[in-house]
């Protein structure tokens, strides 16, 4: 089995070290044709904006929707998870929109106000997740098809549709695998 | 437990704009540009380092109103510089919201002996380098990203590639001795040994590193991602050249697709003129930007 990590920008290399760290083996996705026999994508943190606009470029888009529709397992962090999302507040730029939620970008806000903080996600056990926090953006509304995993100051900052798993933070810039754990098992056992 | 302004958070935005490209804008038009082109971030100043050059005088921190109206104008993060060695601009930097502080050798410095120390602030800072020692020192001050100095304003590649290649050059170095060297090792390049440690161990530095100063062509990028840059800061070279818009847009898919000479070919066509470049050899040593910062 392999997972794609998108790699257009962002730090794509971080979620490719927890993979290998968890025994997944793992490519780089540019292309298109590179999408190939993947089993599962990651599309990492970054500039929304900038990736967005990358993979309508680079036709990327269009092929990773239609994989998503047709059941393969996407993890979003952060931007990741701004470009999953169907509706992002005050913006028009391009997006996946493979996950019925609204996101507000910078949800918390500036760099200034970026954060770390333990999260409680019930999903992974009782230790608490160190969530990082970087100019992150929030999950304000949900449609009934989603599972909330992980909320904080009554923001969803974790969510999961189907095939499809979205988080707020950072988990590649931790040493805990767990939220990463997780979504190898949609990939390894089907969702 | 909720905690603001931590070393993850800070050297973590950094990790989030790697393989991206940040663009030096004067206005909120521009920041638009850079935007719309894919910059993963911009740095608001009043002047770019290629009119700093040619006004001459002393350079200091933009007026804040600039900066205010940059970050009314575009969603992803915004930098700006102040004096090395000027803490009070940096405050006032951080009293705005600015994403990032560059204290920057392309002002003028307000310190000839000591840096701002970087550790006390919330914001993240980054600082130029050209070389391990220097860059560690830095780090040692709390900066959370580096850069290359480059030599700023000058359309000119051949500074920052070879502060790029010295620093990769003296990690090697650090990573092949024994541990017994190192402390001497720490004490010729005036880093602090922590630090030395760690990198003769993991083989990188601690921080992210970007390459600045020269950068003017998509290939000018290229060349400094396959030495080993985690991203570009691209200064006078978008907005002093022919056409802007276009030529933002190949650096930032160049600094995505830097190993794929084919993709590099394709963006590079008809992109007009460059930026006017200047020799290095031509400049006054006490007009060389580089030789700031100590």
């Amino acid at each position: 089995m392999e997972v794609g990590v998108l790699a257009l920008q962002g730090a794509f290399k971080e979620h490719r070290k927890i993979l290998k760290d968890c025994g997944m083996a793992s490519r780089e996705i540019r292309k298109p044709e590179q999408l190939a026999g993947i089993d599962g994508l990651i599309i990492p943190g970054g500039e929304s904006t900038t990736i967005g606009k990358l993979m309508v470029e680079y036709g990327l888009m269009e092929p990773v929707r239609e994989m998503g529709f047709e059941g393969l397992p996407i993890f979003g962090t952060c931007a990741g998870l701004v470009l999953l999302a169907k509706d992002i507040k005050d913006s028009t730029q391009p997006r996946l929109g493979l996950m019925d939620i609204t996101v507000v970008r910078n949800g918390f806000g500036r760099q200034v106000d970026s954060f770390e903080a333990d999260l409680e996600i019930a999903a992974l056990g009782l230790k608490p997740f160190r969530g990082v926090f970087i100019r992150a953006p929030y999950i304000e509304k949900v449609s009934p098809n989603i599972g909330i995993l992980a909320s904080l100051e009554e923001k969803i900052v974790f969510a999961r549709q189907g095939n499809f798993l979205a988080c707020s933070f950072h988990p590649e810039l931790t040493d805990d695998t767990r939220v990463h754990q997780y979504f190898l098992e949609m990939v390894r056992y089907g969702c | 437990m909720t905690e603001k302004g931590t070393w993850t958070v800070k050297k973590g935005l950094a990790e989030m704009l790697k393989g991206g490209v940040i663009m030096d804008v004067t206005t909120p038009e521009q920041a638009k540009i850079a935007e719309e082109a894919g910059a993963c971030a911009v740095m608001a100043l009043e002047r770019v380092p290629a009119d700093i050059r040619a006004a001459g005088g002393v350079a200091r921190m933009a007026d804040p109103s600039v900066i205010l109206s940059i970050m009314d104008a575009v969603t992803i993060p915004v930098m700006a510089k102040a004096r090395i060695g000027h803490f009070v601009e940096a405050q006032i930097l951080e009293a705005l919201g600015v994403d990032y502080i560059d204290e920057s050798e392309v002002l003028t410095p307000a310190d000839e002996q000591f840096h701002i120390d970087k550790s006390c602030f919330k914001v993240p800072f980054v600082c130029g380098a050209r070389n391990l020692g220097e860059a560690l020192r830095r780090i040692g001050e709390g900066a959370a990203m580096i850069r290359t100095k480059g030599e700023p304003g000058t359309g000119n590649i051949v500074e920052a590639v070879r502060h790029m290649r010295m620093v990769m050059g003296e990690i090697r170095r650090l990573s092949g001795m024994p541990r017994d060297e190192l402390m001497t090792a720490a004490k010729e390049m005036s880093a602090p040994y922590d630090l030395v440690l760690q990198v003769a161990r993991e083989g990188r530095l601690p921080v992210v590193n970007f390459a600045a100063g020269g950068i003017a062509t998509p290939a000018d990028a290229a060349l400094m991602m396959q030495l080993g840059s985690d991203g570009v800061f691209v200064g006078s070279g978008i907005f002093k050249s022919k056409n802007p818009a276009a030529r933002a847009k190949a650096i930032v898919a160049a600094t995505t697709n830097y190993n794929d000479p084919a993709v590099l070919a394709e963006i590079s066509k008809d992109l007009g003129e460059a930026m006017p470049g200047l020799e290095i050899s031509s400049l006054p040593e006490n007009e060389r930007m580089q030789e700031r910062g100590w």
